[in-house]
């Protein structure tokens, strides 16, 4: 595990990356509704049903459990936008691109050595305050069972601030 | 971390003894080449351990990346409605054989087709794909999956762990070996 991923009860740090060659995504504007924030190393990771076709095709559940998944990678915009189409993505992939992992290394997921991100998980509330987080293991693809989990810990209203508080 | 949930019952699809020492889950997706290349491996770990061992297949259409795997699912539950398990095994090993033909190899008539070769009602099938007569049950199977850690296909469950690494022949033997010294 990563120790210096950001910890549930800290507020997420806000950020603006483009999504598309002329749209930009903030994280301040999904206040008032869950966010999930995937961090992940590329794009066209060359395995099937790899994490964000995973989350791409669970959309139904995530949204079911007030959530929207935002993907992050270093990868730029024209990139983000044929792995998109060529695997019929639903949901925003930011990019992570200039200056080159700079909301990574906010969130304390950045791998300098590699120059992409760990592959980390963070669910984030309605009222932008991280409520859990996860680094996978190099190469572990961490599934969905965990933030589906969180999210449903948040929605009874028992999500964990594990410590910190608010 | 990941375990199967929930653990293999009645209604899974299976082969070998209920009591062998080692169940092997595999979540799978039928247009996924992976998956289609894990097929002969698997039946050739089957012929090694014989009676020790249980395999169990769960459906898990990526279905926004494979246009093709949700119908395919539909055919194999189909052929074991109508035929019982050994109808649903000889669609599951048809699919598979089938996969990588051409670009239709997976399209509702060929699958129809492959139905009709085994001696099923080719039409019937058909329009149990079209249907999609079983889709609650291939959800069921893909949410238990997603659940329990699927993050990708194929995923494999030896004794209702995760198998994180390679499924390579003698790795997938190794793993299988590993739990049933445990059991």
């Amino acid at each position: 595990m990563n120790s210096s991923a950001l910890k549930p009860g800290t507020p997420a740090p806000d950020f603006t990356l483009r999504s598309t060659p002329d749209q930009s995504v903030s994280l301040a504007d999904f206040r008032g509704q869950n966010v999930v924030l995937v961090f992940y190393p590329a794009d066209w990771s060359p395995v099937c049903g790899d994490q964000i076709a995973l989350y791409n095709q669970i959309l139904p559940e995530f949204r079911r459990l007030g959530a929207e998944p935002l993907g992050i990678s270093v990868d730029g915009v024209w990139c983000h936008r044929a792995f998109g189409e060529a695997r019929h993505i639903h949901f925003p992939l930011l990019a992570d691109f200039e200056p080159k992992g700079e909301v990574a290394r906010r969130y304390g997921v950045y791998r300098e050595k590699e120059g992409t991100t760990e592959r980390a998980l963070f669910v984030i509330d309605g009222d932008g305050v991280i409520r859990w987080s996860y680094v996978s293991p190099v190469g572990v693809n961490p599934g969905a069972d965990g933030i589906l989990e969180a999210l449903e810990g948040l929605q009874a209203g028992r999500g964990e601030p594990a410590g910190a508080g608010r | 971390m990941s375990r199967l949930r929930p653990p293999v019952g009645p209604d899974d699809h299976a082969q070998g003894p209920a009591d062998a020492p080692v169940t092997l889950v595999e979540y799978g997706d039928y247009e996924c080449p992976y998956c289609g290349r894990a097929a002969p491996i698997i039946q050739r770990v089957q012929r090694r351990l014989g009676d020790r061992l249980r395999f169990v297949f769960r459906n898990f259409p990526l279905s926004e990346m494979h246009p093709h795997a949700e119908h395919a699912a539909e055919a194999a539950e189909s052929a074991g409605a109508r035929a019982g398990n050994d109808g649903f095994w000889a669609m599951h090993d048809a699919i598979y054989a089938h996969q990588q033909d051409d670009d239709d190899a997976l399209g509702d008539a060929r699958l129809a087709e492959y139905a009709g070769e085994l001696g099923l009602d080719g039409r019937a099938v058909l329009g149990d794909i079209r249907q999609e007569r079983y889709a609650d049950r291939i959800q069921g199977d893909f949410m238990s999956g997603v659940r329990s850690g699927v993050n990708g296909t194929p995923t494999f469950f030896v004794n209702g762990v995760r198998l994180d690494g390679s499924w390579e022949e003698e790795d997938l033997l190794t793993a299988i070996e590993g739990a049933s010294g445990q059991a």
